[in-house]
């Protein structure tokens, strides 16, 4: 790289070539602004562009950081500054109009802190806790049983293979891919099949079948070497014993991940209670917290941080396993 | 690697078509096992003893989630197919595709349809450009760089009905949004009853799927081989040239990943529309999902049915046509 740029320092824009990576010298600034000494030194400019990549990334990652900073600090605001910050954009909710400010005041410091939403949530109104729980009970037996069924079957694609698996997996991948839309169709038609219509069933069954822990697993396992597996058979161990002794411990890392991108999944799900669900009282709290009426906004809050409590410790401790589940899921790392 | 010559029949230019699928699947699913698998070619011979134990057990390992798939899935989806090409379910006349034709006449059908292609068309291409964007900047030295990738991921984390409110006060017709952009002296925008409905949904789109995207394209990068890009630094290739022609045909497999996932992901916004607007949003906010619950609650089987084979159909056109393209550009790389 040293010799390439010495050899062509003279000529082209300094945008231009501060663009192409070169060493910058002082031909490269305008005349006017060119000192008199060499001034753009290689530390210089590889500072210099390092502070332009830290302002983009800090850029995005303020973006990104805001909604979730703004939703902590306002479910510590009391209703009465809620109300007076928001108060225009809230109030037209249910109807009535309570002019309390014309324009939307935003703060990130509460005036007062106030830990009054979540003892409201929390203690004086079980329904959240209800919505709450109802999110919980979909999601932990779905991921349990979903890796359950998945470890089996992908125990079967990638220990010994056929023709009719290659097919059925090439099947699984297709099914994978299709949005809502299609699957849910056919789901409804069976919920009211088997009469598991508006019960916790028509969610958990097709969620536990669902064919993308299987996908995932047996891309995983496809990368234990086959000499482990041989080796056990040579000592003698059973296709059981094999199963759960070898090849699920060296899947650890996967089953983790796996686990991860599930959990995110489904407490997340709107879809699926709309269609499958008419009672409201089964709903998870996605739903449920769009159906906040404006006068508890101030609750709203409170629910939403509790709501993503959770997501937020599972990706504070398994941030590695999250980030190797992707990159398993793109198939990139074979 | 060269093209197979393009000759001969249309029929067996399609079936070269397929094997080309199949062996990116298998290159993608497999890696190292096809080899293995090639070198047992006779599949008709007899099989041994051991052959038969080993199908026995894989089958045995496959049928809970089979069985599952199949019931809650598959199955169903033939009685779907079935469904949209009869009259009613009580007198089950076959009607051909009428039910098709029906649907795609259907003004709710057709403006759902145009919404979610045109939300699709600008959102999957802003979904991948700026990810790839932030992979190539956080490639590079960058002070806090795993901090960096963890405020860049957390949106993903963040259940969207946490983070509604905080758009409702974005993007309010009093905003902060419209506050800000008077200080331009732009005038105000209802964001989302007005033609700019979308650019809102959007935003929440790339806010909440850039992390993932952003994460694969890294896993893409780090694999490009090292000494490709060394080489041509020392024949003075310009960073621009390096990214264009190296790193992007090397990520061509990432990009077909990212771009099937962001298109799969774009069908689900309509979670976000509806937990911000409810039932009934602005008319270019009414997605498929909107007409299919829709159609859920009129009951309406048939059109149902039709609707969902349709949009099958159309996604595994999508989908293969992706993977075929993947396969024409990133063939000389293996």
């Amino acid at each position: 790289m040293k010799e390439s740029s010495m050899k062509e320092s003279s000529g082209g824009g300094f945008f231009r070539r501060w663009l192409a990576g070169k060493d910058l010298t002082r031909e490269d600034l305008p005349r006017k602004e060119r000192p008199a000494g060499r001034f753009w030194t290689k530390n210089r400019v590889e500072t210099a562009r390092m502070v332009v990549r830290t302002l983009l990334a800090g850029f995005f990652a303020v973006l990104f950081l805001l909604p979730i900073i703004l939703t902590v600090t306002n479910s510590l605001m009391t209703p009465q500054e809620i109300s007076a910050n928001y108060g225009m954009i809230f109030a037209k909710r249910n109807g009535v109009r309570v002019f309390i400010s014309e324009t939307v005041n935003l703060k990130f410091i509460p005036d007062i802190v106030s830990f009054g939403q979540y003892f409201k949530v929390l203690i004086l109104s079980p329904e959240y806790l209800m919505k709450f729980w109802n999110s919980f009970i979909y999601v932990v037996p779905i991921v349990v049983f979903q890796l359950a069924v998945a470890s089996l079957a992908s125990y079967g694609f990638a220990r010994y293979r056929g023709r009719v698996r290659e097919v059925i997996f090439f099947a699984y991948i297709i099914l994978m891919l299709m949005p809502y839309q299609v699957t849910l169709v056919p789901n409804y038609l069976v919920a009211n099949w088997l009469h598991i219509m508006d019960t916790r069933w028509a969610i958990w069954l097709p969620g536990i079948f669902s064919p993308f822990a299987v996908y995932m697993l047996t891309k995983y396992m496809r990368r234990i070497p086959r000499s482990i597996y041989e080796a056990a058979e040579i000592d003698g161990a059973g296709e059981w014993q094999i199963f759960t002794q070898i090849c699920l411990p060296n899947c650890r890392g996967g089953l983790a991940s796996i686990a991860i991108l599930l959990f995110i999944d489904y407490w997340n799900m709107v879809e699926q209670p709309l269609i499958l669900l008419t009672n409201d009282q089964l709903h998870p709290l996605s739903v449920f917290l769009s159906r906040i009426n404006a006068d508890e906004i101030s609750l709203a809050f409170a629910v939403a941080v509790i709501y993503m409590v959770l997501p937020m410790m599972v990706f504070l401790y398994g941030e590695e396993y999250l980030v190797e589940g992707i990159v398993y899921q793109g198939g990139i790392k074979e | 690697m060269k093209r197979p010559a393009e000759k001969g029949s249309p029929i067996k230019r399609i079936r070269e078509a397929g094997n080309r699928i199949n062996r990116f699947l298998r290159r993608n699913a497999d890696g190292q096992e096809s080899a293995a698998r090639e070198e047992n070619p006779d599949h008709n011979a007899k099989h041994t003893p051991k052959e038969k134990r080993e199908r026995r057990v894989s089958w045995m390992f496959l049928s809970p989630s089979v069985i599952g798939v199949s019931v809650f899935f598959v199955l169903p989806f033939f009685v779907v197919i079935y469904y949209s090409l009869i009259d009613n379910p009580v007198q089950h006349h076959f009607v051909g595709f009428s039910n098709y034709i029906k649907v795609a006449g259907n003004s709710a059908f057709l403006q759902a349809a145009g919404n979610t292609l045109k939300f699709s068309l600008v959102a999957v291409p802003l979904a991948v450009g700026l990810s790839l964007l932030l992979a190539v900047v956080m490639e590079q030295k960058l002070p806090w760089k795993s901090r960096f990738r963890s405020f860049f991921l957390s949106p993903m984390m963040v259940p969207t009905a946490s983070v509604i409110m905080i758009w409702q006060i974005l993007f309010h017709f009093n905003g902060l949004a419209n506050v800000f952009l008077g200080h331009f002296g732009a005038g105000k925008i209802d964001w989302l009853k007005s033609a700019y409905a979308q650019v809102p949904i959007i935003l929440l789109f790339l806010w909440k799927n850039l992390g993932y995207n952003m994460i694969l394209f890294m896993a893409g990068l780090a694999n490009i081989p090292r000494d490709q890009l060394e080489v041509a630094r020392l024949e003075s290739a310009t960073e621009f040239q390096i990214f264009w022609l190296i790193k992007v045909r090397y990520l061509s497999s990432t990009i077909l990943f990212v771009t099937i996932m962001s298109l799969i992901n774009s069908f689900k916004v309509f979670r976000e529309i509806y937990l911000m607007t409810g039932d009934y949003p602005y008319g270019t906010l009414y997605m498929m999902q909107h007409f299919m619950n829709n159609t859920f609650k009129s009951l309406d089987y048939q059109k149902l049915s039709a609707a969902a084979v349709m949009l099958a159909v159309f996604m595994v056109i999508v989908i293969g046509a992706l993977f075929l393209t993947e396969d024409r550009f990133g063939r000389d790389l293996e």
